[in-house]
């Protein structure tokens, strides 16, 4: 049975815009499906419908199930027991996602409280583990930092530390790597796919970057205008690309990358 | 680092209240003693002199601090709660009672505090919690406003959407993210609104609508005072004295707070 699937999930905004028009993918237990497509494409809309987290205004209609449970329209309480504890977020913007007045070990015992109960020094020692795991050196002195005191990509690892804490069984990475730099984003992902396949999770991981996407994803699905218009294995799309949209983005990586290897001698 | 402001504003706070608490224990004479003779000038006997019932001026003083202080505090955590909680509630409201609720709270700040003040005590009659329910009331819109749009900016912030995909609850976010986050700003506003409060309440006593005796007011003070000035010049000086240093402390208070009450500001300059 598949993990995630989202069945003809259409969004739109309070006057009727259609946002996001019939999309639908299923993603097994430990798969990883790359969604991909321009800026502006539904890509970030996509990831709140699933978490039902849309922007006031919009709606959203069609399927969504985890585990073969609705939760396109679940009542807020159950969706508080689905989001960090079976459906875990990273967003791309690491530092707008961490609450600039809080310690970082505050914020990544908060998921630890409220899901698995643990108070005091359990949380400490849980939040505190969990930001080993995610590779932070000295992750005593990173839990008692606030935010704007640690680096790009050390905020990265942390929202990821949060996001893994409660080992949810499905995690979404909206762009997670968009704001770093090169060496960094390179250290996330081997991170990312490390933890992935490591846990058996199932990955929906979302780009514009058609070179990041395909590293780390199995499937991908392609997005334009808020529609799907191509899915299928990264190998094959990439090798036969079949949308005109499609072969634009795989053209135009091929020629950033060609530019790059004329370059070497 | 420390905030001189901080220090200064407390030092100045701090003397006010030690005179309020002193005078909560003992007093130089009862403040219905009229025993003393009638405007006496300072003298060993009435340090401060005496008013024309021959009152001790310095037991009024050190009254009309407790009284300054308890009306002020009161009315800022009356008021504080009641414009935090609108504040909130209109953060979070549907947008017609959002818009709604922005326009009753700029009605109720173009309305002058103390006419606001003096209509509910003319409902109520004088008396210390009368005031404080004016003063409190009236400052409610002036903490709702700014409270408001904080909340709004809280709420848009993309760690309100993170700590929402990780499972809290609307309750969990308001305390763990909101409040905390509009704090600094809340509470700079209610270190301004006390000095608000404290002249507020000095207002409505030099027009005669303060507490009652055994309640005495630096205002209250100030109206007698200015009654017989041309006998006894001098009694304006310590009550206006008294009045200026606390809002001046109070003052200070509020922008040391706002030096203090930010990290993101602590951290970096
Ligand atoms: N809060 C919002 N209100 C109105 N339109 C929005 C809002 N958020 C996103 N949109 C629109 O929805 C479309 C998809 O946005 P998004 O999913 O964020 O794109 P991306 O693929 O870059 O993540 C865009 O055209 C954007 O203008
Ligand atoms: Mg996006």
């Amino acid at each position: 049975m598949s993990l995630l699937e989202a069945g003809n999930l259409t969004v739109r905004t309070a006057d009727g815009r259609e946002l996001l028009r019939d999309l639908s993918f299923r993603l097994a237990r430990g798969d990883r499906l790359g969604l991909i497509g321009e800026s502006g494409a539904g890509k970030s809309l996509t990831v709140l419908a699933i978490v039902g987290l849309l922007p006031a205004g919009m709606t959203a209609s069609g399927r969504v199930l985890l585990d073969g449970e609705p939760i396109l329209g679940a009542p807020e309480w159950v969706l508080n027991t689905v989001r960090g504890r079976r459906v875990a977020v990273v967003f791309q913007d690491p530092l707008a996602a961490l609450d600039p007045l809080m310690r970082v070990g505050a914020q990544v015992a908060e998921p630890l409280r409220r899901h698995r109960g643990l108070r005091g020094a359990a949380a400490r020692r849980a939040a505190l583990e969990a930001l080993t795991e995610v590779r932070l050196g000295d992750p005593e002195r990173i839990a008692r930092s606030y935010p704007h005191e640690i680096s790009g990509g050390q905020r990265q690892r942390v929202a990821m530390a949060m996001a893994l804490a409660c080992e949810p069984s499905f995690l979404i990475a909206d762009e997670p790597t968009a704001a770093l730099d090169g060496t960094v984003q390179a250290e996330m992902l081997a991170l990312l796919e490390r933890l992935v396949a490591a846990r058996g999770m199932g990955l929906l991981f979302v780009g514009h970057d058609l070179a990041v996407v395909a590293r780390v994803s199995r499937r991908i699905l392609v997005l334009e205008r808020g529609r799907a218009v191509e899915e299928g294995e990264v190998g094959d799309v990439l090798r036969a690309p079949s949308h005109p949209h499609t072969r634009d983005l795989v053209s135009a990586a091929r020629r950033l990358h060609g530019a790059l290897e004329r370059m070497l001698p | 680092m420390r905030s001189r402001a901080l220090v200064a504003g407390c030092v100045l706070l701090g003397g006010v209240v030690a005179i309020a608490m002193v005078s909560a224990l003992w007093t130089p004479y009862d403040p219905a003693d009229t025993s003393g003779g009638r405007l006496e000038p300072p003298g060993p006997e009435h340090w401060l002199g005496t008013d024309r019932l021959g009152r001790d001026l310095l037991t009024q003083l050190m009254i009309g601090a407790r009284v300054a202080l308890s009306i002020g505090a009161g009315a800022v955590a009356l008021g504080g709660a009641l414009g935090l909680l609108a504040g909130i509630a209109a953060g979070f409201a549907v947008r017609w009672l959002d818009d709604m609720m922005a326009v009753v709270l700029d009605l109720l700040i173009a309305f002058p505090t103390l006419l606001l003040a003096m209509l509910v005590i003319a409902a109520r009659r004088g008396s210390l919690l009368s005031a404080v329910t004016a003063i409190g009331l009236a400052m409610t819109a002036v903490v709702a406003r700014p409270a408001r749009q904080q909340v709004k900016r809280v709420l848009a912030q993309d760690y309100v959407t993170a700590a929402r995909t990780s499972g809290t609850s609307w309750p969990g976010i308001v305390a763990g993210h909101v409040l905390p986050n509009i704090w600094p700003a809340l509470a700079v506003n209610l270190a301004l609104q006390l000095g608000r409060a404290v002249l507020a309440e000095a207002g409505l006593s030099y027009l005669g609508l303060g507490p009652p005796p055994p309640n005495a007011s630096w205002g209250h003070m100030l109206r007698e005072a200015q009654a017989t000035v041309l006998v006894a010049p001098g009694d304006i000086v310590a009550p206006g004295l008294l009045l200026v240093l606390l809002v001046i402390g109070v003052n200070l208070l509020a922008d040391g707070v706002r030096e203090v009450a930010d990290p993101l500001l602590r951290g970096r300059w």
